[in-house]
Parts: structure tokens; C-alpha cells; sequence
């Protein structure tokens, strides 16, 4: 399986299961940051319309406000549920690297540490960082021990066309039923000819006549399982 | 057994484990609506986990592995979530936690005073014997003000001629945004091999020993030390200790010992996260009686006796508390 390419680790749970954990690249964690930045300002620049009001008093809030929004606006949402509103706009959240959620000790550790991935300015140092190693992790990642992960791992639904289901006449892995699955997705797009000389590939697997049709009732049934006409979620 | 059989034995398992996810899931405790008790939830998550296996091992269709490891991800976010009782632990740290840390790593304590107060000494005493001395490392505009500031004609000392009571609760939000800031920065700089905390600490030590040698001069010299003597004990303590924890994550990636460099420093940054925030607390402690304390009216013999008394709880505190609680 291509775990080389793509950006999947898995962990092995105590439970003996291996979790599969998407990993969030620089440009959808640069985005998640654009958006939290623009929350931010906007929060300090209301705070410091309406703390104006109050005189010496209002801005000595302000500026312990301002303390707060720059150094703790993450962590107050990632000890909750793993993602600020620019994370949760993105799909992205950040867990430990065993998936588990994040602490208040590892939130504080990687947002400190931020200070240090901005430098010298707009995350620079951080972006370098995620780039040199396999895990995409910022220096507060690194000390935190901290990954940022997709929230639901692909959640690729597969939309095939229906066709009575059938079951393959031998067990098949994982990867090639997956295959099997990206061709009948693919299918409609494909033209009749292009779909036939592909699905020819396999012609000793499937029937003769109309192997395409064949991969196609395989498909229905690795999708659906038997009961193709009620198609139950599973 | 089939893959439909399968399926069908345990449909109801899986829907009634998505339910009770959902429901532990959502912040709404009042959504009640599985009806399963919370006592039951490792064993049926276990069953999921061997479910999730089974259906990989025997190659069972995608769609029904997929719904299976969403199922074991979301239930492994909420068995293996942490809960505790954020104000007792708070207490705990102040009370126990911090001061032992620090303790124990003593070491990056002196080390990161050395790096402080070395520069601050020789830069005190070079600025208090050439008085031009402190232009080097400020600007005219800034010594102007910072000799406004101390000077006796003031109607309060640590403020210029115009300010006001009500920029005490100004100064306060000041001091905690800049002064916190500092010792943030002084921590995070660490991660660079210590290189950060360094400049941070060597930086603060030349401005402030500079300052203070260009002010013990008369007349400043007693508005400025009665006004920083109070202050200086949680400040320059909390920016030492802030330091401290940015050597020790350096340390950590310079001698990594038997570890790999990355796992050296997610070891070692718990206990200095415990240092900086440790010394974060005294910070805040600092501003207030900077902003409320060391600007009021009292002669300096009240101020001096006062500063001697919080030096020594600040000496006390990191060196008594927390000795006869057992380990947790």
C-alpha cells in the first residue's frame, strides 16, 4: 500500500487496533492560523472600542485582554475539543501522538512555543520545521508531542452506480476491493469502450462477455453488502 | 461466519455504541438518549476494537472497516480523555508542585542566574561609574523619560509628572502583558538550544543593570530603589526561573543522553512548562505589587522593610513549600 506517499500515520492503540491518523499540511494549518488571526484582531479591536468607555480602568483590561488573546486564545479551545474555530473551519484538530486529545499541559506547551515558530514573521520557523520531519510538526508539536490531524479521517463516501450486488468468488484484501471501488466510482466518467478495456485487466477474475459489469455487481457488494435493494447504513 | 452474518449479529452494538458516543460527545448533559451506563463503555469499546480487527483480517468490504475504525477513533478520543479538577490542581501546583520542581532542577535555577546577573552586575557598574554610559544601550528619549520617572520632584515616584491614580490599574494590565511576555519569550527561546533564553536573559540583565546603574546616582537614587526593591523580588526571580525552563528544554536537545534529541525534549518540557508557568504566577504577583504597591506614598524605610520581608517569602517559598507532602 502506498504508505510512503501519502500523509496517513497509524498508531497502535493498547487495545491492540491500529489507528489510521490523517495528517494536516502546512498550507490547511496556514489557513486554520489566517482565520484565527482575523478572529483574534477582531475580538481586541471590539474589547478595545467598548473598554475605551472606562478610562484607566478600561485600558489596563484591555491590555491584560490583549495578554490573553495573544497568548492563550488556542489553548482555551483546544482543551475542549482540539480545535479553535479557524481548526474547526478547516476540519483539523490537534490530539497527542498515541490520538488521544490534548492537555492542558501539552496546549501550553506548543502555543508558547509558537512565539518561536512565528519568528522571525509569519511562522516562518515553524513552516521550515514541518517540512523536515515525516509528521508536518512545528517546534511546539515537537515539544509537546502534539500532531494536527484531519477530524474525520478522509471521509470519503463512495458513490457508485447500482447494480445488483454479488459477491466476488474469492476473498480479496482491503487495497484491492478499494481498487475495485475507485473504478466503479470512476466508471461513469469513463467512456463505454474505456470502461470495457479497463476492466479487461481483470478479465480472468470476472465474467468474459462484460468484465466492467462484473467489477460493478463486486462493487455494489463490498459497498452494500447483500441486501442491495434496502442498502442499509451500516 | 459471512460478512453479512456478521453484520447482522452486531448492527445493534455498533449503532448503540454510535449513540452513546454521540451522546458523551455532545457538551449537553441532559441529552440522555442511549440509556447505557458509562461503567459499560470500556468493554464495549474493546468489542469494537476486536470487531475493527476481525473485519480487517478478513478483508470484509471497505465501507463496513471504515465505519468500524470511525467508531474505535471516536471511542479512543473519549476513553483515553483526561479530566480533572482544574482548581485543586491549580492549588496543588502553587502549593506543592512548583516550588519542588524547581528544587529539583536547581541547577538551571543558578545557571540561568548566572546568565541574568553576570551581564546586569558588569553593566550596573560600568553605567554607575560613566553616566554617559547608558546611552549605548537606550536611546536619549527613553533615558529622559525613565529619569522623569524617578525623579524626587514627582508627586509619585515610578510615573511622570501627569499621570494619575487611575493609571495604577493601568500599569497593572501593562505589567502583565509585558512582563509575562518577556518571560514567555524567555522560555520559548529555549527550544532553539538554549540559545533564545540566553538573549533573552542576557538582553534584560544588561537594560536592567544598566538602568539601575545610571540611577544610583543622587538625586534618583533613593526614588529608584525604594520603588523596584518591592517588585524585584517575585519579578527578577520569576524572570530568572522563566529562564530556567528555556535552559532546560536547551538541555535538553544539547545532552539528549540515552534519546533520541526529539524525545529528550517532549520528556523535558512538562517540568520546564511547569517552571514558566510556575514563574508566570510570580509574575502576575509582581505587576500587582508594582502597579498598586511600589508606586504608593510610603517613605522609603516602610518600602525597604516591606521588600526585605517579600524577598524572603519569595526565598522561603521556593525552598520550603511543598517539602512534606508526599510524592503524589
Amino acid at each position: 500500500m502506498s504508505t510512503q506517499s501519502d500523509t496517513r500515520y497509524n498508531y497502535q492503540t493498547p487495545e491492540g487496533v491500529q489507528l489510521a491518523l490523517s495528517l494536516a499540511g502546512p498550507m490547511v494549518r496556514g489557513a486554520a492560523w489566517l482565520i484565527d488571526f482575523v478572529i483574534r484582531v477582531i475580538c481586541y479591536l471590539i474589547a478595545a472600542f467598548l473598554l475605551e468607555l472606562f478610562g484607566g480602568f478600561g485600558t489596563g483590561l484591555m491590555l491584560i485582554i490583549l495578554f490573553i488573546i495573544e497568548w492563550f486564545y488556542p489553548v482555551i479551545f483546544e482543551v475542549r475539543n482540539g480545535m479553535t474555530p479557524g481548526k474547526q473551519a478547516m476540519g483539523i484538530r490537534v490530539v497527542h501522538d498515541d490520538g488521544t486529545p490534548v492537555f492542558w499541559s501539552s496546549s501550553l506547551l506548543r502555543n508558547l512555543i509558537r512565539s518561536v515558530d512565528f519568528f522571525p514573521f509569519f511562522n516562518i520557523t515553524g513552516f521550515v520545521t514541518m517540512l523536515l520531519n515525516s509528521r508536518f510538526k512545528r517546534l511546539g508539536d515537537l515539544a509537546a508531542g502534539t500532531v494536527v490531524v484531519y477530524t474525520r479521517e478522509d471521509d470519503h463516501q463512495f458513490s457508485i452506480p447500482d447494480y445488483p450486488a454479488q459477491p466476488p468468488p474469492l476473498p480479496l484484501k482491503l487495497d484491492e476491493q478499494r481498487l475495485i471501488l475507485d473504478f466503479c466510482e470512476r466508471a461513469d466518467n469513463l467512456s463505454t469502450s474505456r470502461r470495457h478495456e479497463l476492466a479487461t485487466i481483470l478479465v480472468e477474475f470476472t465474467e468474459a462477455k462484460l468484465p466492467e459489469n462484473g467489477l460493478l455487481s463486486y462493487g455494489n457488494w463490498f459497498l452494500k453488502g447483500k441486501s442491495n435493494n434496502e442498502s442499509k447504513p451500516v | 461466519m459471512n460478512q453479512n452474518q456478521f453484520e447482522e449479529a452486531y448492527q445493534e452494538h455498533w449503532q448503540e455504541f454510535g449513540r452513546l458516543l454521540d451522546e458523551l460527545e455532545s457538551k449537553d448533559t441532559a441529552k440522555k438518549t442511549s440509556g447505557i451506563s458509562l461503567t459499560e463503555f470500556p468493554a464495549r469499546y474493546r468489542k469494537i476494537c476486536n470487531h475493527y480487527s476481525l473485519s480487517q483480517a478478513r478483508h470484509y468490504r471497505p465501507a463496513l472497516v471504515d465505519k468500524l475504525h470511525d467508531l474505535v477513533l471516536r471511542g479512543h478520543l473519549q476513553l483515553y480523555r483526561k479530566k480533572t479538577n482544574i482548581f485543586w490542581s491549580i492549588v496543588h501546583f502553587i502549593a506543592v508542585d512548583f516550588p519542588r520542581t524547581l528544587r529539583k532542577k536547581a541547577f538551571f535555577f543558578w545557571l540561568s542566574c548566572l546568565f541574568f546577573c553576570v551581564p546586569g552586575l558588569i553593566a550596573g557598574l560600568a553605567a554607575h561609574n560613566d553616566p554617559v554610559l547608558i546611552y549605548t544601550i537606550m536611546d536619549e528619549h527613553q533615558v529622559a523619560d525613565m529619569e522623569s520617572m524617578y525623579n524626587p520632584g514627582n508627586e509619585k515616584i515610578g510615573r511622570s509628572f501627569e499621570r494619575t491614580e487611575e493609571d495604577d490599574l493601568t500599569m497593572f494590565g501593562f505589567y502583565i502583558l509585558n512582563n509575562i511576555s518577556i518571560g514567555f519569550r524567555t522560555f520559548s527561546g529555549g527550544i532553539v538550544f538554549g540559545i533564545g533564553s540566553i538573549f533573552f536573559l542576557f538582553f534584560n540583565g544588561v537594560m536592567l543593570g544598566g538602568v539601575a546603574g545610571h540611577l544610583s546616582h543622587p538625586p534618583f537614587s533613593t526614588t529608584f530603589w525604594q520603588f523596584v526593591c518591592g517588585h524585584g523580588s517575585f519579578e527578577l526571580t520569576a524572570i530568572v526561573i522563566c529562564g530556567a525552563a528555556g535552559l532546560l528544554l536547551g538541555y535538553s536537545l544539547l545532552v539528549p543522553g540515552r534519546y533520541r534529541r526529539r524525545d529528550a525534549l517532549r520528556m523535558t518540557a512538562p517540568v520546564a512548562l511547569k517552571l514558566v508557568m510556575g514563574g508566570a504566577l510570580m509574575l502576575v504577583v509582581a505587576a500587582f505589587i508594582e502597579a498598586f504597591w511600589s508606586s504608593s506614598g510610603f517613605s522609603a524605610n516602610v518600602k525597604f522593610s516591606v521588600a526585605a520581608v517579600l524577598w524572603s517569602m519569595v526565598a522561603l517559598y521556593l525552598f520550603l513549600a511543598g517539602r512534606r507532602s508526599r510524592e503524589s
